[in-house]
């Protein structure tokens, strides 16, 4: 397949201008003719929503929680990036730009990227007019903090909720529209399946999570803003209910899956704490700046308490390992160095799974009352959790999955190959490359919902004749009864496990072998033993009552059942890239110190994998990274 | 780390028909476990039984969503201050403890299945005026609009608000008074919402009471159980700002619809 990522021809700078000279436009009277289908309300989902409806689309959104509210964007923490330079410290859209491509080990689409920094200053005066209370300063000018990855102060940010403020900014200007008629709102509805006619993607089949009806939806074009698939881990920072379905069954419709091995962990999480953990949080990794990451030197000291430790016996890792930046090196190569300490044996904590976050010495210095003011929140958090007092022993903390960088392919115009089919926010592959930066998941799904689809879409509906399509076509009738098949299979199943149990065990070999470090020999042996589960999964699940009524067991089988196929997919991109790259580490391709070694002679491509029939042989398609502005480099923290 | 041995009381029931408490035994609960992943425990044991999972909400399972929604021992959210049920731990409770669970329970939040409430009477207040009425693309810069670091931080306290309803469940009269003063009064009180202020402060009051919400009478229940801890001030300045939009209205100052223009 050839694909063509209709970027626009001239200089970086003006891609997007000229993109948006060039884009078609739609008369007032004729949008309303048209129907568009949002699937998903987080940021992305949100704010695509509420500008298609302003500009006189007629606009169906779905979720599957109980409000638009509640989507997992509303847990981001630290902030969201513009390249505004308030700061007056030498930001520019370019550098943000610069930035955003280093930081994804130049694996990133560049024009995509550009456009993402130019839009990036127009989000945030966005959301201001909404009423979103960012942080100010006593002038009443907006307030600014760094992030990991850049050099200059250029994050926006509510508190630790600044997901939350923005979310609702979005919700706001979607219950406006849901108000003025404009969009109509379908909560607690899942995605099942994409409906194609003629390779067009003209529609979508639903379940009403309440009364467990199966349902038709034709549209004119679909947007999928369904998030990342990080919960194929089990454990992870998402939702419980993020999940891979829609774009997975996307994919199975023909739409190319690219880069999943691109997955992001977070260091500093709370470990593990036992087998019933059904999640994982996330502390927010400003901690680094005051706490130090040891582990004991000696395995006979790993049960004792940390006091009992002597300072001679205590192994400062990341300060002996890259004394210039020490605590504070990049968020892939700390969580790498924390593995490589606890599968020595050295981890703390129950399960062994765990480093020390240690403050003593910083409250020595500075007084517990300062590191109360600087992290109040955090130490209560994390008591809440743990029972512990993070000022009288040291924190415990372990990676865990965070973010997803691959996602659905898409174009210039965030459209898939299957034309109708669009994809933006975390659910499509293209601003962060391998690894993003901290506080640029806000401003990507902000860019694509408030600023990117409301001017490309129209590229595509120009050419459509709107309504063309109806739930009588029998494209609609074959969809509805695959997805009742497959419910009637799981409710009849006289199978012995529960949803969860396969789940848990098919996270815990996809994060044991394709999770912070892959190697050949174990993403072999996952790609030979997903499959079995996926056997296993299909006889021995059993979900219990019905389907028609609210069923939560019954929502999970669908997902999970996905998780199964899409992790072997996984798996395989992971095996095909042979170097290392941002969240893609292959311990075959280090150099002598450790660090990741990419391979840009080979492997300076997107990998777009085609659904064939046979999950364990899709084809690979390659679209070329073609890098104008940016010269490749390699990333040194030392 | 230690476990529990504990009796639980479950509320079950189905859309429409009468609902009954279900003796539960949990024994054996690690007390690292929080209340949610206890939950989770025995329905895997439910299920192992042949038996139907109690059905609860749930989603992020670290206190911002709000769509954690259960009454345990009759206190929304249970017994720790400004958490969560997400976020509220077993160590909490004791070995032998009897715990009561059940849902958020208000005529505006129908029961949905045993813990599942329908709470989209909180998405219609919503829509019926809390937003600035902006369009995409239109706004000048961030820094035109000058808004003092007190107005800022007054406005995000009320921002917090999670929507989860644990305040109308802690209300003897079911009122939505806390969460609809925090939603109005975040916009309220910035520059950029007050064009909007009292179509806002009438329509999202008018709709709260439609929704079959009950009266306010003060007795604070909501700020006790609210896990995000919104202050009842914030009624205080709902019910001036309605005072002041119900007395233009009864004069006619207020536009109720907008016009056509020429």
């Amino acid at each position: 397949m050839s694909l063509n990522s209709n970027i626009p021809s001239g200089p970086m700078a003006m891609k997007w201008s000229k993109h948006k000279q060039d884009s078609k436009l739609i008369n007032p009277k004729n949008k309303r003719k048209f129907t568009i289908l949002v699937v998903g309300s987080g940021l992305a989902g949100s704010s695509a929503a509420a500008t298609l409806s302003e500009l006189g689309y007629k606009v169906k959104c779905f979720c599957f929680q109980d409000s638009p509210r509640r989507a997992h964007s509303i847990a981001a923490q630290g902030g969201i990036n513009a390249a505004k330079n308030y700061q007056n410290d030498g930001d520019s859209v370019h550098r943000l730009f610069y930035d955003t491509v280093k930081g994804g080990d130049f694996r990133a689409r560049e024009s995509n990227v550009h456009r993402l920094a130019e839009v990036s200053v127009s989000i945030i005066d966005q959301c201001v007019a909404q009423g979103v209370p960012f942080a100010r300063e006593y002038g009443g000018m907006m307030a600014n903090r760094s992030f990991g990855g850049a050099q200059v102060s250029r994050t926006f940010y509510a508190r630790g909720q600044t997901g939350q403020q923005l979310l609702l900014g979005a919700y706001s200007a979607l219950n406006k529209e849901i108000a003025a008629g404009g969009v109509q709102m379908f909560p607690r509805t899942e995605m099942l399946d994409v409906v194609t006619v003629d390779g067009h993607a003209k529609g979508i089949v639903t379940r009403d999570l309440v009364t467990g009806k199966i349902e038709s939806h034709a549209g004119d074009a679909v947007l999928l803003c369904t998030g990342g698939y990080g919960n194929v881990f089990y454990l992870s920072t998402n939702a419980m209910g993020c999940n891979v379905t829609a774009t997975w069954r996307a994919h199975r419709k023909g739409a190319l899956f690219a880069n999943p091995c691109y997955t992001q962990i977070h260091p500093t999480c709370i470990p593990v704490s036992g087998e019933y953990q059904s999640k994982l949080t996330l502390m927010s990794e400003s901690l680094r700046n005051d706490g130090r990451i040891w582990v004991p030197k000696n395995a006979a000291d790993v049960g004792k308490p940390a006091a009992q430790i002597p300072e001679a016996d205590r192994d400062y890792f990341l300060e002996r390992k890259y004394p210039s930046f020490g605590n504070l090196a990049p968020r892939d190569i700390s969580s790498r160095a924390a593995k490589e300490a606890c599968d020595a044996g050295l981890g703390v904590g129950p399960g062994g799974r765990g480093v020390y976050l240690d403050f003593a010495e910083a409250i020595g210095q500075f007084g517990q009352k300062t590191i109360a003011e600087r992290y109040g929140n955090l130490f209560a958090m994390y008591e809440k959790i743990t029972g512990e007092n993070g000022y009288k022993q040291p924190m415990r903390i372990y990676p865990a999955v965070h973010y997803t960088m691959g996602g659905l392919w898409v174009d210039y115009n965030l459209m898939s190959n299957l034309p109708g089919l669009h994809v933006l926010g975390e659910a499509n592959f293209s601003d962060h490359g391998a690894n993003r930066l901290g506080a640029s998941a806000l401003m990507q799904g902000l860019a694509d919902g408030y600023f990117v689809i409301p001017t490309t879409i129209a590229n595509y509906l120009v050419h459509q004749k709107p309504g063309s399509v109806t739930t009588e076509h029998p494209e609609f009738k074959k969809a509805v009864e695959v997805c009742t098949a497959q419910t009637k299979q799981f409710l009849n199943n006289k199978g012995k496990r529960s949803v969860d149990s396969f789940h848990r065990e098919l996270g815990l070999l996809v994060w044991d072998k394709c999770g912070m470090a892959r190697d050949k020999a174990g993403l072999t042996e996952a790609l030979k033993r997903i499959p079995e589960m996926r056997e296993e999964f299909k006889t021995n699940v059993v979900v219990p009552g019905s389907g028609n009524a609210c069923n939560p067991e019954l929502e999970k089988a669908g997902r999970v059942a996905d998780f199964m196929e899409f992790g072997e997919l996984l798996c395989l991109d992971a095996l095909n890239r042979e170097e290392s790259c941002g969240g893609h580490f292959r311990t075959e391709h280090q150099y002598p110190d450790g660090e990741a070694k990419r391979d840009d002679e080979n492997f300076s491509y997107a990998a777009a994998w085609e659904y064939t029939g046979d999950f364990s042989k899709p084809t690979l398609n390659k679209e070329p990274l073609i890098f104008e502005e940016v010269h490749l480099a390699v990333r040194s923290y030392k | 780390m230690s476990q529990l041995n504990l009796h639980l009381k479950v509320w079950r029931q189905n859309a429409g028909q009468p609902g009954h408490f279900q003796d539960i035994e949990a024994p054996e609960i690690p007390d690292h476990a929080s209340f949610l992943e206890m939950m989770d425990i025995i329905n895997e044991r439910l299920i192992a039984k042949g038996q139907e999972p109690v059905a609860f909400d749930h989603d992020c399972r670290e206190g911002i969503c709000g769509m954690c929604s259960m009454q345990i021992n009759g206190v929304p959210h249970g017994p720790e201050k400004a958490t969560t049920t997400c976020q509220l731990h077993m160590r909490k409770f004791r070995t032998g403890d009897t715990i009561w669970v059940e849902p958020f329970r208000a005529k505006a939040f129908p029961v949905i299945k045993d813990l599942v409430v329908n709470r989209g009477a909180f998405d219609r207040i919503q829509q019926a005026g809390g937003f600035v009425t902006v369009r995409t693309g239109a706004p000048q810069d961030a820094n035109a609009l000058p808004i003092g670091k007190e107005v800022a931080d007054a406005a995000m306290d009320a921002a917090a608000c999670i929507g989860c309803g644990a305040c109308v469940a802690a209300c003897k009269n079911a009122s939505a008074m806390l969460f609809v003063s925090a939603k109005a009064g975040q916009l309220n009180l910035l520059p950029q919402g007050q064009p909007e202020k009292d179509r806002r402060t009438l329509g999202m009051v008018r709709q709260m009471d439609k929704e079959g919400f009950g009266n306010c009478t003060n007795q604070y229940e909501c700020e006790a159980a609210c896990p995000k801890e919104i202050s009842v001030r914030w009624i205080t300045k709902l019910n001036r700002d309605y005072a002041v939009a119900a007395v233009k209205d009864a004069f006619g100052n207020t536009r109720k619809e907008a016009g056509g223009g020429d």
